[in-house]
Order: C-alpha cells, then sequence, then structure tokens
C-alpha cells in the first residue's frame, strides 16, 4: 500500500517537474519573440481599438460642446456621402489601374532583362531607380518637370507630334496621378517577375528548345504558369501597398479639382486634419480596414503558399 | 581549345540556335530595343538631376533648354535654406527606428525560426497583417494620444511609429535567413547550453549577417521615404526630409531647379542604399517569399 502511494507520489513529482520542465522550455523559446510582438500590439493594434471606439462618436475637434455618442450614424452618414463613394471608387481606380499597368510594363523589362547582354546590371539599375526615388519627389517631379502644361517635359513630347499643350493635373488628374504610381510601381513588379523567371528550371527550358518548341510555346506552357505564383503576389502585394498611396495625390492634385482626385486615405485625411471631424474620418477608417482585410485574406494565403512550396 | 574553337564552322546546322544565345543580330536589337526603353523610363530622373543644375530662367523654359551652363546654385540655395535640421530629423528618425527594428526582430524571427509550431503560422500571420492595416485608420488616434503625452512635433514619435512599421518586413525578412541555416546547427548551438544571446552573436550572427544588413536596408528605404506621419505628427522641429521637401514647394511659389536640386538631395541616400541592395531588393518587398 505504502509502496504504491510512494510510486504514484513520485510519478507525480515527476510529472511535474516534468510540466515545469515543459513550460520552461516553452517560455525560453517563446521569450525571444515577446518584445517584438508587445511591441507591435501596442503601437499598431491598441489605436486602432481607439478608431473602433471614436468610430461611434460624434465629434469634431472645432466644436467646444465635446462629444456624444452617436452608435452607427457615422456610418450611415459616410455611406450618404457621395464625396465619399467618389473617393472609394477613385481608389479602386488608382489600385487596379496601377497594379495592372505596371505589372503588364513589369512583366514587359523582366522578359527582356532575362536574356545575357552588354551592360544587363545597369539597365536593371537604371529601371529600379524610381522606385527608391522619394515618393514625395517623385510626385514633385510629375506634377512640375514632367506634367506642367507650358514648360513640362510631356507636352514638349507631345508638341513634337503637333499635340497642343494638356494641362494634365487639372484636366486629367486620376491619369496624371496614375502616370506617377505606375512610374514607380513598374520596378516593384519587375523585380518580382525576373525573380519568377530565373527560378526557372533551366534544363526544362532547354529539352523544351532541344524538342522544337518555339519561344512563344515556350512562354506560354512553361514559363507563364512558373510565373503565375510571382504575378499573383506582385498584384496582391502591389494592391496592399497602393491602395494606401497619399503622397502622389496630396503633392499632385490635392485631390482636386474639387474632390475629383481624391482617394480614401486622401479623403480621410481631409476630413480628420482639415475638417477635424474625428468621428467620421474614424468611421472611414474601420470601412478602408475592412475592405483591406478582404484583400489581405487572399494575399497571406498566397504568401504563405509561397513559403510553404518553399520550405 | 581546338575543341571549343571547331564546331560552329564544322556544325552549321547548329548556327541558329547559336546565334541566338550569342550576340547576333535578333538579339542585338533586343538589346537596343531594351536599352532604349530602360533610357526611356529613366529619363524623368535624368530630367531631375539636370534641371537641379539649371539656373531658374533654364529650368521654367519653353522649349525645354538642353544644353545650358551646370551651376550648383541650387543646391547651395537648398542647403542655405535650412535643410540641414530636417535631414537631421530624417537620420535620426530612421537610423534609430532600423536599429530598434533589427533588435527587436532578430530574436523574434530566432524564435519563429527554430522548431516551427502550429502557433508559428498565427504569430506571422498577425505581424504581417498589421503591416496591411492601412495608416489612414490609426492617424486620428495616435494623433490624439500624442497629443494628449506631449509627443506631438517630437522625432521620437516617428522613431517609435517607423519601427513599428519595418518590425513585420523585418521579422518575416530574417526568418527566411534564418531558414537557409542548417537546422543541425541551431539544435548543436542550443545543446551546448549556449545562452541564447551567446549563441545568436557567436554562431547565428555570422551566417544571417548578409540577411541583417539587407533587412537593415529594407527598413533605411521605407523609413527614410516615409511622409503621411511626418506630415501629421511633426511641426517645426521634428519634420522630416520629405516635408521639408514639400514646403520647398508650397511657401515659395515655384523655384523648379531648387526644388529639383532639393528632391535629387531627398532621394540620395535611399537610391545609393538600393542600388548597392539591389539583389536583395526583391526579397525584402515580398517579405522573404521570393529569393
Amino acid at each position: 500500500m505504502a509502496t504504491l502511494v510512494d510510486s504514484h507520489n513520485r510519478r507525480e513529482r515527476a510529472r511535474r517537474a516534468d510540466r515545469g520542465k515543459e513550460r520552461a522550455e516553452g517560455w525560453r523559446r517563446r521569450g525571444p519573440l515577446l518584445p517584438a510582438l508587445i511591441f507591435t500590439i501596442i503601437v499598431t493594434q491598441l489605436p486602432f481599438v481607439f478608431t473602433l471606439w471614436y468610430s461611434l462618436l460624434n465629434w469634431n475637434l472645432l466644436r467646444p460642446d465635446g462629444t456624444e455618442f452617436v452608435g452607427l450614424q457615422n456610418y450611415v452618414d459616410i455611406f450618404a456621402d457621395s464625396t465619399f463613394r467618389q473617393a472609394a471608387l477613385n481608389s479602386v481606380i488608382y489600385t487596379v489601374g496601377c497594379v495592372f499597368a505596371a505589372m503588364v510594363l513589369g512583366i514587359i523589362f523582366a522578359l527582356l532583362l532575362d536574356r545575357e547582354f552588354r551592360g544587363r546590371g545597369l539597365v536593371r539599375t537604371l529601371l529600379i531607380t524610381p522606385f527608391l526615388i522619394m515618393p514625395v519627389a517623385s510626385a514633385v517631379l510629375w506634377s512640375v518637370s514632367m506634367l506642367n502644361p507650358s514648360y513640362g517635359l510631356v507636352n514638349w513630347i507631345l508638341s513634337l507630334f503637333g499635340i497642343p499643350a494638356v494641362d494634365w493635373t487639372s484636366s486629367y488628374p486620376v491619369l496624371s496621378v496614375l502616370m506617377a504610381l505606375v512610374w514607380q510601381w513598374t520596378p516593384f513588379m519587375m523585380l518580382l517577375v525576373l525573380a519568377g523567371l530565373q527560378a526557372q528550371p533551366r534544363d526544362v527550358l532547354e529539352a523544351a528548345q532541344m524538342d522544337g518548341a518555339g519561344w512563344w510555346r515556350t512562354f506560354t506552357s512553361i514559363t507563364l504558369p512558373q510565373l503565375r505564383r510571382y504575378i499573383e503576389l506582385g498584384i496582391l502585394l502591389g494592391a496592399i501597398y497602393v491602395v494606401n498611396t497619399f503622397d502622389q495625390i496630396y503633392i499632385m492634385t490635392a485631390g482636386g479639382p474639387g474632390t475629383a482626385s481624391a482617394n480614401l486615405p486622401f479623403y480621410i485625411y481631409q476630413r480628420a486634419f482639415l475638417g477635424f471631424d474625428i468621428g467620421q474620418a474614424a468611421a472611414m477608417g474601420v470601412v478602408v480596414v475592412i475592405a483591406t482585410i478582404i484583400i489581405a485574406t487572399f494575399a497571406l494565403r498566397l504568401i504563405f503558399r509561397s513559403f510553404d512550396v518553399k520550405d | 581549345m581546338a575543341i571549343d574553337t571547331a564546331p560552329a564552322p564544322a556544325r552549321p546546322a547548329e548556327a541558329p540556335q547559336g546565334r541566338r544565345k550569342g550576340g547576333g543580330k535578333p538579339s542585338s536589337l533586343l538589346t537596343v530595343l531594351t536599352w532604349i526603353l530602360a533610357l526611356g523610363f529613366f529619363s524623368p530622373v535624368i530630367w531631375m538631376v539636370l534641371t537641379s543644375f539649371k539656373q531658374e530662367s533654364a529650368a521654367a523654359s519653353s522649349p525645354p533648354t538642353f544644353f545650358f551652363e551646370p551651376t550648383l546654385d541650387q543646391y547651395r540655395a537648398v542647403l542655405g535654406a535650412g535643410a540641414g535640421p530636417y535631414f537631421l530629423n530624417s537620420v535620426i528618425a530612421t537610423g534609430v527606428s532600423t536599429v530598434l527594428v533589427i533588435i527587436l526582430a532578430v530574436p523574434a524571427s530566432y524564435a519563429l525560426s527554430i522548431r516551427p509550431v502550429k502557433k508559428t503560422q498565427d504569430v506571422l500571420f498577425f505581424f504581417i497583417s498589421t503591416k496591411m492595416l492601412p495608416v489612414v485608420a490609426v492617424i486620428m488616434p495616435i494623433y490624439v494620444i500624442a497629443g494628449q503625452l506631449n509627443m506631438l512635433d517630437n522625432i521620437w514619435t516617428l522613431v517609435i511609429l517607423y519601427t513599428a512599421m519595418n518590425l513585420p518586413i523585418a521579422v518575416w525578412m530574417m526568418r527566411s535567413f534564418f531558414q537557409e541555416v542548417p537546422a543541425e546547427v541551431l539544435e548543436a548551438a542550443q545543446m551546448d547550453g549556449a545562452g541564447l544571446l551567446k549563441t545568436l552573436r557567436s554562431v547565428l550572427m555570422p551566417m544571417v549577417a548578409p540577411g541583417l544588413a539587407a533587412t537593415a536596408l529594407i527598413c533605411v528605404i521605407f523609413a527614410w521615404n516615409e511622409f503621411f506621419f511626418a506630415l501629421n505628427l511633426t511641426a517645426a522641429k521634428a519634420a522630416t526630409v520629405p516635408v521639408f521637401l514639400v514646403s520647398q514647394m508650397t511657401s515659395e511659389g515655384l523655384f523648379l531647379a531648387k526644388l529639383s536640386a532639393a528632391s535629387v538631395l531627398a532621394s540620395l541616400p535611399v537610391v545609393l542604399a538600393g542600388w548597392v541592395a539591389q539583389k536583395q531588393l526583391v526579397r525584402g518587398l515580398s517579405m522573404g517569399a521570393v529569393k
């Protein structure tokens, strides 16, 4: 009897020690992660909780009577606000337009770069530079040096073909911003596609050539399927960044004329920092986050798939 | 030697293939096309640099001036316009935030790369999802809280925000570098009973050093170019280079040549960093997913 209890106790003690050790081991492994995790939660998640709360308030910094809980009224208001709907539409136009055009150009550049030729490194360096130029600087460059109606380079080139001067940023504000955006994001797409091209198994390509497959045949039946994952990744990551476009709009058109070229980030900025309407700006922020989460879910799945393939 | 040179004349049947690979006609046409397109795509940069060396009258001429006597007047004017403090602020915000990112990201990514558990994916998912949170959705509370803490127009506010902005990218990127370290090395370092810090420093760091440099460069690029937070959270004291650039545009009308000089100076550090790190750029931009 005694021995039985003893052995039970001993086993219990050992198990407890094991569990303690396991827990210590767990903490030892999780420990290094915690500073980064806690920091990120405090700086990025906590403010969003406040945004959720603000979005339920009627709170204008210019009005002295303070805040008032209004429930979902801000959400009702913003969906009735035609400027909000237009900004949302512009966000879609900028994102889809930029990502699509940049991807097409990026694929062309990547295909041209995926060969041996003299000065290849230099050409690649030239092509990635627009992505490295400070976006504020590139917006200045486009709005003033390139698209200025009287002395801009674009109008001068058009004048060589007999096309009269165009006041780009007033007449075609969305197109003007798109030009600067596409210029900035093409290198990003090019780099991703180029990485995909260079990850192609060389022996398969050579085998295809041996079998007498032409360039187009090889491209459509081997290269494109291989590139698909990289193109998807580029589209989704690009979309996540481009949705947040602010600098170019702020500098090139200030959202104008009127609100014709404002996207959601710019409109929210206007409402929050020029209109001081914290409640509505917060509600719009929440809507943007929900929309982003939908896109992001796809993006994350894709990134993980890329990782799984690699591991 | 003889074998190397012989086949071409000896086997004319292979000539077409040789031409495609070597410097034959279609290939050199493509090369010329590539150069033309690349120079066209790059030409706005050339134009910006050219303009920055002009006098204002030549900068805003119609038709554009292509030949002129280069001058450094505009660069002198920019530096004379008090660009110094803005550059200093940018250097602090970029440098300190990058160091903080590395200090936080290295242990975290190390923990996420050894013996990955199911929770690893959740944590990684969480980190990257914060990157996808639009900043406009958090700017109001950050502005209000920073105001209550007396942290508006304070460079440390930007340091904290830039650290949070770059941390997820750094964690993902560093994890992809740690995963290239053979598992046995990680295990052996742990078996040694060596402390984590010692393990990291003496065994792992030398192995992932190139990755670390690449990660830091990506962080530098994003922090240096950041405008939205800087615009909304700083004023006279803590404003960074992009804010300076915009102030040059709005407060003094259009001084095109001077504006171009300021743009060149503002972009130069990151352009140089990106040129140096271009092999690693794609990995950073895809957060480690593409090598």
